[in-house]
């Protein structure tokens, strides 16, 4: 199967197999008029398989969202053809409505318009907790 | 511009400045009846709680100053929607320091994201509580004379308390504390306050179901109630709430030094014939409790 290459854009490469809707859902790739391609079960040295997306305009995308999800992505950026800049990501320090808190108990639950935000505690255990009430994500 | 949410808020240093000051203002209340005056505290209370509404009005009059505020949330614009966080923003136009208990966890951390004078957490739920911490302390530091080397027990829910999870957390700053955890199976400590400050923090403590057993080595015994408002199921409270009840005899092999605390309010966890014995703190500490609300108003409001 052949995707042509993109002048300028992005490429989500190294998602992990089955991750690549999530990720496109997330990003809200959808509501674009540019061309989008999810690549889902793509051959890969490394992985054995995985899923590609591949962007065909220049957006601002979240970085920590999909750090979030998935910290192994590596994301491109196409310019002119070429490859400008490669951003391999980690977990972030924070994601801000992302996810939502599950405690039952906690503010976000009924004040309206706040953020639902996450710090990183443990790196090593990948736990986030919320900012207001502190339950693990 | 300082707030209170969470005891970690403020350092060890801070808590022994207020403890001193807490200390002078009991030794001398009239250097202090007119620290206040002219300035208010506004007291938002979203849930009933007479103990802790009353301990802060107490503490701003003793200061001199004034204080208005709602003792439900019925009555308030809460009831007409309002956000917590514009609550506050509105507030802050009318005081000069705002106690807020709210019965979410994390209410305080929404409301200071506006706020524009010092906000005092007076409880979120099943949260935080700081206030009472710093009046654990103080009380520690009044009946031992000391916050270090001291054995701990803390007895009853050790589950949902956010009291005790506070304290463990303040006292695990001191050198040589160490715990006795009594509690029934289903109330031990959670095992994220084991993990992440007893376990990481290198603190000694033992885990047990036996008061008794335990109670010759104490120095201070922190009785607790079992909060109905904390379980989803009435037939687990009902089951679990009488688990531990301090009587007369129970006390028969403590210290003669021994220090009983308890929050307050107690239902049945502590016989009324234990409140004679000189080693019943619990209601002193409700004294303390409005000395250290009186220094940490202070404090917050950069009064010398």
């Amino acid at each position: 199967m052949i995707i042509g290459k993109i002048n300028d854009g992005i490429v989500l490469d190294h998602i992990k197999a089955g991750k690549g809707m999530e990720i496109y859902n997330l990003l809200q790739l959808g509501k674009l008029d540019c061309q989008v391609a999810i690549i889902k079960n793509a051959e890969s040295t490394k992985m054995g398989k995985k899923d590609i997306i591949k962007i065909d305009k220049m957006i601002d995308v979240n970085l920590d969202a999909i750090g979030y999800i998935d910290p192994g992505i590596t994301v491109n950026f196409i310019e002119g053809g070429k490859l400008a800049k490669r951003k391999h990501l980690e977990l972030p320090e924070k994601v801000t409505d992302v996810i939502k808190c599950k405690n039952p108990r906690c503010i976000t639950t009924i004040e309206q318009e706040l953020p639902h935000v996450f710090q990183l505690v443990d790196r090593e255990k990948k736990i986030y907790r919320c900012i207001y009430c502190e339950a693990q994500a | 511009m300082k707030h209170l949410i969470d005891i970690h808020d403020l350092s060890v240093q801070e808590i022994d400045e207020m403890i001193a000051v807490a200390g002078d203002i009991i030794d001398n209340p009239e250097k202090y009846n007119e620290k206040c005056k002219n300035k208010k505290l506004a007291t938002l209370f979203y849930e009933p709680s007479t103990r802790t509404r009353l301990s802060f009005e107490a503490a701003m009059y003793e200061l001199g100053g004034n204080v208005l505020g709602f003792s439900e949330a019925t009555s308030s614009s809460v009831a007409k929607g309002e956000s917590v966080s514009d609550t506050i923003r509105t507030v802050g136009a009318y005081a000069d320091i705002i106690a807020m208990r709210h019965p979410k966890e994390g209410a305080p951390v929404a409301a200071i994201r506006r706020a524009e004078v010092p906000l005092i957490n007076a409880g979120d739920g099943g949260h935080n509580h700081p206030t009472q911490t710093l009046t654990d302390l103080l009380t520690i530091s009044r009946e031992k004379g000391r916050l270090n080397n001291l054995t701990i027990g803390l007895c009853g829910d050790l589950k949902f308390g956010r009291t005790v999870h506070s304290l463990i957390n303040a006292m695990s700053r001191y050198e040589g504390i160490r715990f006795v955890l009594i509690a029934p199976e289903e109330l031990r400590i959670p095992s994220y306050v084991r993990e992440n400050v007893l376990d990481r923090k290198g603190i000694e403590y033992v885990e047990t179901t036996d008061l008794e057993g335990s109670m010759p080595e104490l120095d201070i015994l922190y009785m607790t109630r079992v909060q109905k408002e904390r379980f989803f199921n009435e037939e687990d409270y009902m089951r679990l709430k009488d688990s531990y009840i301090l009587t007369p005899d129970k006390l028969e092999n403590a210290k003669e030094d021994l220090s009983i605390l308890h929050p307050l309010p107690r239902v049945n966890e502590i016989s009324v014939a234990v409140d004679d014995d000189p080693r019943a703190a619990y209601f002193r500490q409700v004294k303390y409790g409005k000395f250290i609300r009186m220094a940490l108003i202070l404090k917050l409001l950069e009064v010398k």
